[in-house]
């Protein structure tokens, strides 16, 4: 029994190794859709709608690489994932590429060994306090219950600031945005502190929004972008390439509306001729179809796009484009030349 | 003869060692522990070189960076400049701390709902066994998550104690204070000479012993009996009293006040804390209360007919005949029950409670991605706190068990 036990644990662990090292791209092809890590839930960028339908940010950039891919947006299997399991899901292939407001730092993409793929969202570290409380800065939170989500970048930007500053406080760890909401609405918490667009996103699900204020320090630089596992370039370059082509999109002026008709009519601007297939050949160098680039536009529009309909501030959430404006319109968002 | 036993050690060939009765068995069991070691090495040699190929490599230096992240509850000074070493052990002082308060109060909750459970009164026995079945029915993980969402939304938070009429107020005139966020009682201040009370209440615990011994040596000697609760309990507090009035009353309190966002002083219960052990001493309990119901069903009926006979009465049979019987049932069980409380410790983080597997299996696994080194360490820990906890456990069994003359 014992050694019965042993070859089959063995063998468990012989399918794990075959799983880490194969041609991602070529695997989700045969498997015939994305395998993508989300986030368990939050408003806007990672979230289920009535029907259980996964909608949001981050969830359609996950959608147009899979149209990239398979020419279909829902070609694509979503896993969520909290602050702790993403990076073991995504290094044992559970996933296969991870989009979960996941910040770029030098050990994540070294150490743990993953590459990140870009930025999707310039974000920085807030806080988040009643009203109530009447506070002005940041600096005024000496000896407060902090509410902070574990296994992320806050959790250390946190410590760094209250030390920095010789503040004491009291951190609550949880697990997933949920626990901390109600942790932080049930006033056992005086803060909640996560990315400012994640404070926005939660707090826009608030009964009532307005009684919660957000402090203005932004105490860290937080680029959250998709990653995936180290050593597998061909498909980090679908990866990073789907989301420049909606990037570029945008700064072409290229809609989910007028995609369809700019690739059969042509245009007069060469680069958009390339990036939707009718000159030179990029589709066959990433190894995709001539007109990926249509498919992950009609999924759900460009950046621009993306951004107003899921987190802008026609929404709930209600987001300014800020940095994650265009380059050319006084933000940091910038592809590389599409040739 | 001699000749022919030679010749039969001689003539020992390879094949003995299967039909050859007196072999065979140690051939298989040789041939089975290769198999088992070559498995482990192949596991082993596979573990390291898929770590190889997703780029790690394995070792615990990461041990001795900084952990640059804060703990909430600590027994000993930490501040997120220390190492991850220094992390994981409170996190693991954490562990030991809530699964010794559950087991004992495990222990309390489960003797006294297992005896009721046979209460004749038809009301308690039934209470108790909604209890027991509701508890023991129902996962450990949901009772965590009620407890600790009970007192966060039904107990003010520190704002409410706050103006000149406050919603809330501290029970007690100051010796508890129930907030949300945890439970405040008094610190105790050590001035000068308070030593010399603490030596005298050590004192005070050793003469009650010695007391007790003596008279029970005199009961089995004379068959007289002493009224020792009352001594002991006079042995216990006078003199520790006489002493801390004589000496000018050294310990004082330090009462929790409400400064700024919460409660400052005193001691300092945390909402997670006081959820899980809850939780956890609920849910062991109801376990234990079986197993003390069982353990006092197994004393056979005539035992405590016999006692009545001799003139012994209820609480003397149950704690002279019934209980000493019964304890044999009761501990080896009971070991298992105080195994899983340990282990069953770990769903803390659910509440963010910060224990071992909070510390060194979750936020220092995820901040320096050594899974496996992490994981090893905290099976390691687990299994050497539950043989610990098995040992004292046996030893206390062998004392108990049946001693045949």
């Amino acid at each position: 029994m014992k050694i019965k036990g042993a070859i089959i644990a063995a063998a468990a662990v012989m399918a794990v190794s075959t799983a880490a090292n194969a041609d991602t791209l070529a695997d989700v092809k045969a498997k015939g859709f994305v395998q993508c890590g989300v986030s368990t839930g939050l408003a806007g960028f990672a979230f289920t709608d009535a029907n259980g339908v996964w909608d949001g940010f981050d969830v359609t950039f996950c959608r147009a690489t899979a149209a990239a891919i398979f020419g279909d947006p829902n070609a694509i299997k979503f896993t969520p994932t909290t602050g702790k399991t993403r990076f073991t899901a995504l290094a044992s292939g559970e996933v296969d590429i991870l989009y979960r407001n996941t910040t770029w730092t030098l050990s994540r993409d070294v150490d743990l060994g993953f590459t990140f793929l870009g930025v999707n969202y310039y974000d920085g570290q807030g806080f988040m306090v009643r009203k109530s409380l009447g506070l002005k800065s940041a600096k005024e939170l000496d000896g407060a219950t902090v509410c902070i989500q574990t296994g992320t970048t806050t959790e250390l930007n946190l410590a760094d600031f209250f030390r920095a500053n010789g503040m004491s406080y009291e951190p609550v760890p949880i697990e997933t945005n949920a626990e901390a909401q109600q942790k932080y609405l049930s006033n056992a918490c005086d803060v909640y502190t996560t990315d400012a667009s994640g404070l926005a996103a939660t707090r826009a699900t608030f009964e009532k929004p307005s009684e919660h204020v957000l402090l203005p320090e932004i105490i860290s630089k937080e680029p959250l972008g998709p990653l995936v596992r180290h050593g597998d370039d061909a498909w980090g370059d679908v990866g990073r390439w789907v989301m420049n082509a909606l990037v570029i999109a945008e700064e072409k002026g290229i809609t989910k509306a007028n995609v369809a008709d700019l690739a059969k009519n042509g245009s007069s601007d060469p680069e958009v001729n390339r990036l939707l297939g009718s000159e030179g050949s990029y589709g066959d160098q990433l190894g995709l179809s001539k007109d990926w680039a249509v498919h992950a536009i009609s999924a759900g529009g460009n950046y621009g796009e993306i951004f107003e309909r899921n987190i802008g501030e026609s929404t709930a959430i209600g987001l300014a484009r800020g940095l994650n404006q265009l380059w050319s319109k006084g933000g940091i968002l910038y592809a590389p030349p599409f040739r | 003869m001699a000749v022919i036993s030679n010749d039969g050690e001689k003539s020992f060939h390879i094949g003995m060692l299967i039909y050859d009765t007196r072999y065979r068995s140690y051939t298989i069991q040789i041939f089975a522990l290769c198999m088992f070691m070559l498995a482990v090495a192949w596991l082993l040699d596979n573990a390291i070189t898929n770590l190889a190929q997703l780029g790690k490599t394995f070792s615990f230096g990461f041990l001795f960076e900084t952990a640059s992240y804060d703990i909430n509850q600590r027994l000993i000074d930490y501040t997120s400049t220390d190492t991850h070493a220094r992390a994981a052990i409170v996190g693991i002082l954490n562990t030991l701390l809530v699964a010794f308060l559950g087991c004992i109060t495990a222990t309390i909750i489960g003797v006294i709902a297992g005896v009721l459970r046979l209460s004749k009164n038809w009301l308690i026995a039934r209470l108790m066994t909604i209890y027991v079945e509701g508890f023991r029915n129902i996962p450990l993980l949901i009772w965590i998550l009620i407890t600790v969402a009970v007192i966060n939304e039904s107990l003010p938070s520190p704002s409410g104690f706050r103006g000149a009429d406050p919603e809330s107020s501290p029970l007690f005139g100051g010796l508890l204070v129930l907030t949300n966020r945890g439970f405040y009682i008094p610190a105790p201040i050590w001035g000068d000479m308070s030593m010399a009370v603490v030596v005298v209440f050590l004192l005070s615990i050793v003469a009650m012993f010695g007391f007790r011994r003596w008279a029970r040596k005199r009961q089995e000697a004379t068959g007289e009996i002493l009224p020792v609760l009352p001594i002991s309990l006079a042995i216990f507090f006078l003199p520790t009293l006489l002493a801390f009035i004589a000496l000018g009353m050294p310990i004082t309190l330090e009462y929790p006040e409400l400064k700024g966002f919460n409660f400052q002083g005193g001691v300092f219960m945390r909402d997670s804390l006081i959820g899980l052990w809850l939780a956890l001493s609920l849910y062991t309990g109801a376990f234990t209360a079986e197993i003390v119901r069982a353990g006092i069903l197994s004393v056979s009926k005539g035992q405590s007919e016999a006692a009545f006979a001799l003139g012994l009465r209820p609480n003397r049979t149950m704690n002279l005949v019934v209980l000493p019987q019964a304890l044999r049932v009761i501990v080896p069980p009971l070991i298992s029950q105080y195994l899983n409380l340990t282990k069953n410790s770990s769903l803390a983080i659910a509440v963010g409670y910060m224990d071992v597997t909070g510390t060194l299996g979750g936020i220092t696994m995820n901040q320096t991605g050594k899974e496996m080194e992490c994981i090893l360490l905290l099976m390691a820990f687990y299994l050497i706190a539950s043989l610990s906890i098995s040992s004292v456990m046996n030893w206390y069994n062998e004392r108990v068990k049946l001693r045949e003359r």
